[in-house]
C-alpha cells in the first residue's frame, strides 16, 4: 500500500523554517477555531432573520422608500454551508501539515491520535464559546460522505495475489472471529449486568439483546483505524493483508448482526428460525453486496473501452460507477463496503488497461487525496463529538467492556489460528498471531452506528455510546502508540522494499505454469489448475470485451515489461539525463557484455538498413507533418476537451531527445557507464534502442524540435535493432529531419493494422514524465 | 498375498526414506503412475504427454522433460535423460514439491530451496553445461508464451540477462563475456520469491484421506 501522504518535509531546510512555520499554523487554527464558533452561532438564527426580511422586502416595495446603494455588506448565511464544510477540511489539512513540520512527533504519536486530540481541542473551543456544536458525525454525512473515499481507495489497490492467496484466513478471522467476539462480549456483559443483586442499578435493565446488539457493534475491527495505523508501521505484507482484509470483510457481518438484533430487541425475543434466517441473511449480504460492485465494475471497465476520444473524465467514470455500487448496496441493505471492494478490485486491471497514463495518474491522486482528508476528517470529528456527546458514565459497564474487547480478541485469534494453521502451508507464528490480535482496532464505524441507535428502544443508548468512545480511545492511543515500539521489539518481519525485477516476474510466471502442469499430471485439481482455468477464460472471452483495441491480446509479461521500461525512462528524466547515478550498485555491464559473440560478421541483410516501402513512407511523412503542425500551434490552442488527444502535450518526446542529447554531446562518458543498476533497472541508455516489439503493433516515437538542438527530428524506431544500428546512430549528425529505417525483418503487417496501432501506442504510450519534465519545457522559447 | 502386501510395504517404505513422502501418499501417487502408465512398470514421454489438460500448458515440453532428466534423480553429477521412468524416479521428481515440514530449522529451509531451485535451473538449462546462456534463455521465454513474438522474446530475455549480470558481476570491462547464469547467481537473483513456500503442491500435504487422484482422462 503506498503511503498516504506524499509529502515529507525535506530535513535539509533549516530548524528555524519548522517551527515559523508551526507558529504560523497555530495562529491560523486558532483563527478558524474562533470563526467556527460564529458559524454555528449565526445558524440558530437564520430561520427567524428570513422571515424578518420578507416582511421588510414586502413593505419596501410598497413605499419604495430609497435607501444608499449598498456598495460592502455581509451576508453569512448565504454561504453558511459550504463555507464551514471548506473550513473543517481546511482545517483537517492544515492539522496534517502541521504534524509533518514537527521534527520527530509522526514517528512517535500516530496519526490519528493527534487528530483526535485537535477534535477534542476544537470541540472544548466550540463549547467555550458557548455554542452548540454541529452534530458532525451524523451518520449520514459518516455513511455516505467520509467513509465511501477511504474504503474506494484501498479496494482499488488492494494488492489482488496476497489476498486471493489468504483469503481462506482473513474469511475465517472475518466471519468466525467477528461472530465469536460478538457473541462472547454481548452475552458476559449481559451476565455482569445481571450480577448486581444488592445495589439496583440502572444496568438491570439491560436485556440480552441490547447487549447482543452492544457487542455486535463493538466487535468489528474498523479499516479507518487499521489503515491508519498500520500505515505507519510498515509490517510485513502478510500481516498487513490478514488485519486489513479481515477489517474489510467483516462489514457483511457487522451489518446482519446489527440489524437481526436492532429488528428483535423491540420485540425482546429471538427465535431459531429467525436465526437460521440471519444466516441466509449473511450469504445474501456478503454474495450480494459483491454481485453488485462487480456488475458496476464490469459496466465501468466496458465504459473505460471507448474513452479513448475523451480522456479527461476518464477518473470520473470510476469514482461515479464505485460509488452508485456502493449505495445501490446499500439501498438494498447489502454490504456497502464489500460491494465498493469488489468494484474496484473488478474494474482495476480492465481500466488501467484502458485509460491513459494520465488519468490513472489522476486517479490515484484523487482517491489518495479524497481518502486521506476523509480519514483526517473522521477522527477529528470523532473528537468533536467526544466533546458534545451525552454522555452517560458507568464504571462497571465501561470497564468490563475494554477488558472483554482485549479478551475476546485475544481468545479468538489464537483459538482460530490454531485451527487455520491446520490448512495452511505457511504457518502463523505466535508472533504474527499477537500483531494479528493486537491491531484489532476499533473506529469510527462503530461509533455511528451507535449513533444511529434509537433512543427510544435504547433507553440506555448514551451508555452505550461512551462505553464505544472509550474502547476506541484505548484502542487507537493505547494499542496504536504501542504497536510500533512493539513491533520493533518482537523483530516481526517488515515490508520489503526491493522492486520487482523483470527476472522475478518471469520466473513467477514460469512456476505458475510449472504448477499447474505438475498439478495435471497428479491429476489434482488443486490451487494452481482453478486459477489457471480462471487466467484463461480471462484471456479469451473477457480481456476481449472490457479492453480497447489491441491492448486486449497483450501478454502479461510485455505489459509488465512496457510499465518497468516507463518508469526507468521518467527515473532517467528525473534525475538529470543520468548526471546523477542513483544506483545501489553500479555496475559497467551493458548490452555488449551479455552478447554472444557473433563467429564470423553479420548477415549481410542484417547489416544493410532495408529499404523503407514507399506507404510506410508516406505514412511516415505524414505523422511528422502533423505533429509539426501541432506543435506550431500548440501554445495558443488550449482545450479543455482536447487536453490529451494531441500526443505532443506529453513530454515523452522531450525525454527522448535529452537521452539523444546525452549520448551525442558527451563522448567523454563511455558508452557503457551510463547505467544504473539497482536490481531490476534496465539496460544502458544505449541499449534503449533494444525495445520491446509487438511484432503486430510497431510504434514509432517522434521528437520535437527544440531549440536548443539542430538535429531537430528523429524518428526512434521501436524495433529490435542489431548493435550496427546503434553505431549508424552516432553517425547522422545532421540537422533537419532525419528518419531511421525499421528494421523490419518480417513483413506481416499491412499499413492499416500499423496506422490503428501507431496512433493507439502513441497517445497511450506517452506518459507524464513528471513535474520537472513539464516545468523544463515551458522555459524553452518556442519558434513562432 | 501376505508376502506380497508384507514386500510392498518394505517397498513402499524404502521409497519414503528416500524420497520423504509418507507411505501413505506414496501409495496414492503409486495409483496415479498406474494410471498414467497403464499398469505398466514404467512411464514414457507418450504417456505423459498424453494428458489432455497439459496440452494448454506452455511449457508442457520443459516439463515432460525435467521428469525424464536424470540431474533431478539427485544422484550426484549425472547428466543426460533416461527413456522410461519407473516409480522411485517418479517419486524423486515429485519430492521436490514437498511443501516445507512445518517445524524446520533454518539449514533445512535452505536445503529445501536449494532443491527447488535446482530443479528449475535444471529445466532452463537445457544442454546441461551449469550455466544458462542468453541463447538458452531466449528460446525458453520464447516457448513459455506463446503470444510473446520473437522480438520482444528476444528484448525481454536481454533485458533480464543483464539484470543478472549487473547484479552479480557489476564490475565488467567492456570485453569480458557473461557467460550464463550459473546457479549461485540463479539463487541470487530470486532470492526474493521465498521459492520454498512457493514451490509446492498441496496435496501433498494434508491427510490422503482429502486427497483426490484423478482420472487418467482429467
Amino acid at each position: 500500500m503506498s503511503p498516504r501522504r506524499g509529502f515529507r518535509h525535506p530535513g535539509s531546510f533549516g530548524s528555524s523554517l519548522p517551527e515559523r512555520g508551526l507558529l504560523l499554523l497555530v495562529l491560523i487554527v486558532l483563527l478558524q477555531g474562533s470563526l467556527l464558533p460564529f458559524g454555528a452561532a449565526s445558524s440558530p438564527d437564520v430561520g427567524h432573520r428570513d422571515e424578518a426580511d420578507v416582511h421588510a422586502e414586502a413593505e419596501e416595495k410598497h413605499n419604495f422608500t430609497k435607501k444608499p446603494f449598498p456598495v460592502l455588506s455581509f451576508e453569512y448565511k448565504h454561504i453558511q454551508v459550504p463555507f464551514e464544510i471548506s473550513l473543517w477540511v481546511l482545517l483537517a489539512s492544515l492539522m496534517k501539515l502541521g504534524f509533518h513540520l514537527i521534527p520527530r512527533l509522526p514517528g512517535i504519536v500516530p496519526e490519528s491520535c493527534l487528530l483526535i486530540l485537535v477534535g477534542l481541542l476544537v470541540g472544548g473551543l466550540i463549547k467555550l464559546a458557548g455554542q452548540k456544536v454541529p452534530p458532525v458525525l451524523d451518520s449520514n454525512l459518516f455513511f455516505f460522505c467520509l467513509l465511501p473515499p477511504i474504503i474506494l481507495d484501498a479496494g482499488y489497490f488492494l494488492p489482488i495475489r496476497p489476498f486471493m492467496e489468504n483469503l481462506g484466513t482473513i474469511l475465517m478471522f472475518a466471519v468466525v472471529g467477528t461472530l465469536w467476539n460478538a457473541f462472547f462480549i454481548g452475552g458476559l456483559l449481559y451476565a455482569v449486568c445481571q450480577i448486581q443483586p444488592n445495589n439496583p442499578s440502572d444496568l438491570h435493565s439491560l436485556e440480552l439483546l441490547p447487549c447482543l446488539l452492544f457487542g455486535s457493534i463493538i466487535s468489528a475491527v474498523d479499516p479507518v483505524a487499521v489503515l491508519a495505523v498500520f500505515e505507519e508501521i510498515h509490517i510485513n505484507e502478510l500481516l498487513h493483508i490478514l488485519v486489513f482484509g479481515e477489517s474489510l470483510l467483516n462489514d457483511a457481518v457487522t451489518v446482519v448482526l446489527y440489524h437481526l438484533f436492532e429488528e428483535y430487541s423491540g420485540v425482546g425475543s429471538v427465535t431459531v428460525i429467525d436465526g437460521v434466517l440471519g444466516v441466509i441473511s449473511f450469504f445474501v449480504v456478503a454474495l450480494g453486496g459483491v454481485l453488485v460492485g462487480a456488475i458496476y465494475g464490469i459496466l465501468a471497465a466496458f465504459t473505460s473501452r471507448f474513452t479513448s476520444h475523451t480522456r479527461v473524465i476518464e477518473p470520473l467514470f470510476v469514482f461515479v460507477y464505485s460509488y452508485m455500487a456502493y449505495l445501490s448496496a446499500e439501498m438494498f441493505h447489502l454490504s456497502g463496503i464489500m460491494a465498493l471492494i469488489a468494484c474496484g478490485a473488478v474494474m482495476r486491471p480492465y481500466v488501467e488497461a484502458n485509460i491513459s497514463h494520465k488519468s490513472h495518474t489522476t486517479i490515484k491522486y484523487f482517491l489518495k487525496m479524497w481518502s486521506s482528508v476523509s480519514e483526517t476528517l473522521i477522527f477529528i470529528f470523532l473528537g468533536v463529538a467526544t466533546v458534545d456527546g451525552q454522555h452517560n458514565w458507568n464504571w462497571t459497564f465501561v470497564t468490563v467492556t475494554v477488558v472483554l474487547c482485549l479478551v475476546a480478541r485475544v481468545i479468538g485469534v489464537v483459538g482460530l489460528t490454531y485451527v487455520i494453521n491446520k490448512f495452511r502451508i505457511v504457518k502463523l507464528t505466535t508472533k504474527d498471531q499477537f500483531i494479528v490480535a493486537y491491531g484489532g482496532l476499533r473506529g469510527a464505524i462503530a461509533f455511528s452506528l451507535g449513533f444511529l441507535l434509537d433512543k427510544r428502544h435504547f433507553p440506555l443508548r448514551n451508555m452505550f455510546l461512551t462505553a464505544i468512545i472509550i474502547v476506541i480511545f484505548f484502542t487507537v492511543f493505547v494499542q496504536g502508540m504501542t504497536i510500533k515500539p512493539l513491533v520493533d521489539l518482537l523483530a516481526v518481519k517488515k515490508k520489503q522494499e526491493a522492486k520487482r525485477s523483470i527476472n522475478e516476474e518471469i520466473h513467477t510466471q514460469f512456476l505458475d505454469h510449472l504448477l499447474t502442469g505438475i498439478e495435471d499430471i497428479c491429476g489434482h485439481y488443486g490451487h494452481h489448475h482453478w486459477k489457471d482455468k480462471l487466467n484463461r477464460f480471462n484471456k479469451k472471452y473477457v480481456k476481449k470485451c472490457l479492453i480497447a483495441g489491441e491492448r486486449s491480446k497483450e501478454p502479461q509479461l510485455i505489459a509488465f515489461y512496457h510499465k518497468l521500461e516507463m518508469k526507468h525512462a521518467i527515473e532517467l528524466v528525473e534525475s538529470g539525463g543520468g548526471a546523477k547515478l542513483s544506483s545501489a550498485i553500479p555496475s559497467t555491464v551493458s548490452m555488449q557484455n551479455i552478447q554472444p559473440k557473433k563467429p564470423a560478421p553479420a548477415k549481410p541483410e542484417d547489416r544493410v538498413l532495408p529499404k523503407l516501402s514507399k506507404s510506410r513512407e508516406e505514412e511516415i511523412r505524414k505523422i511528422l507533418r502533423s505533429n509539426l503542425q501541432k506543435t506550431r500551434q500548440r501554445l495558443r490552442s488550449y482545450n479543455r476537451h482536447t487536453l490529451l488527444a494531441d500526443p505532443y502535450e506529453d513530454n515523452f518526446g522531450e525525454f527522448l531527445l535529452k537521452k539523444q542529447k546525452m549520448m551525442k554531446w558527451r563522448p567523454h562518458l563511455p558508452m557503457f557507464v551510463c547505467c544504473f543498476n539497482t536490481p531490476g533497472t534496465l539496460a544502458d541508455p544505449q541499449a534503449y534502442s533494444m525495445k520491446p516489439a509487438l511484432d503486430s503493433v510497431p510504434t514509432i516515437q517522434v521528437d520535437l524540435a527544440s531549440p536548443q538542438s539542430p538535429d531537430s527530428v528523429n524518428i526512434l524506431d521501436e524495433f529490435q535493432r542489431s548493435e550496427q544500428a546503434a553505431a549508424a546512430e552516432e553517425g547522422e549528425d545532421d540537422g533537419g529531419l532525419m528518419m531511421k529505417a525499421p528494421t523490419r525483418p518480417h513483413e506481416r503487417c499491412n499499413a492499416g493494422e500499423m496506422d490503428a496501432g501507431t496512433r493507439e501506442k502513441l497517445s497511450r504510450c506517452l506518459s507524464d514524465p513528471g513535474p520537472h519534465a513539464e516545468d523544463e519545457d515551458e522555459d524553452e522559447p518556442f519558434l513562432p | 498375498q501376505q508376502q506380497q502386501q508384507q514386500q510392498q510395504r518394505r517397498h513402499y517404505e524404502e521409497l519414503a526414506h528416500k524420497s520423504g513422502f509418507s507411505t501413505e501418499q506414496i501409495k496414492n501417487l503409486h495409483k496415479r503412475f498406474r494410471q498414467l502408465s497403464g499398469n505398466k512398470e514404467t512411464i514414457s514421454r507418450a504417456n505423459l504427454d498424453s494428458i489432455p489438460a497439459l496440452a494448454n500448458n506452455p511449457i508442457k515440453k520443459q516439463i515432460i522433460d525435467a521428469f525424464f532428466d536424470k540431474r533431478n534423480q539427485r544422484q550426484d553429477d549425472e547428466v543426460g535423460s533416461l527413456e522410461e521412468i519407473g516409480l522411485e524416479q517418479f517419486l524423486m521428481v515429485m519430492s521436490h514439491f514437498r511443501p516445507p515440514a512445518h517445524k524446520s530449522g533454518e539449514e533445512e529451509r535452505q536445503a529445501a530451496r536449494r532443491q527447488k531451485l535446482r530443479f528449475l535451473f535444471n529445466m532452463h538449462d537445457t544442454d546441461g553445461d551449469g550455466i544458462i546462456t542468453l541463447v538458452e534463455y531466449r528460446k525458453e521465454l520464447l516457448s513459455k508464451s506463446g503470444a510473446i513474438g520473437h522480438q520482444a522474446a528476444k528484448a525481454i530475455a536481454d533485458a533480464a540477462m543483464l539484470e543478472v549480470a549487473s547484479t552479480n558481476a557489476p564490475h565488467m570491462a567492456p570485453d569480458d563475456f557473461y557467460e550464463g547464469i550459473t546457479f549461485e547467481h540463479f539463487q541470487q537473483i530470486l532470492k526474493g520469491l521465498e521459492m520454498e513456500s512457493r514451490m509446492h503442491i498441496r496435496f501433498l500435504d494434508v491427510d490422503t484421506t482429502t486427497m483426490r487422484c484423478g482420472k487418467a482422462t482429467s
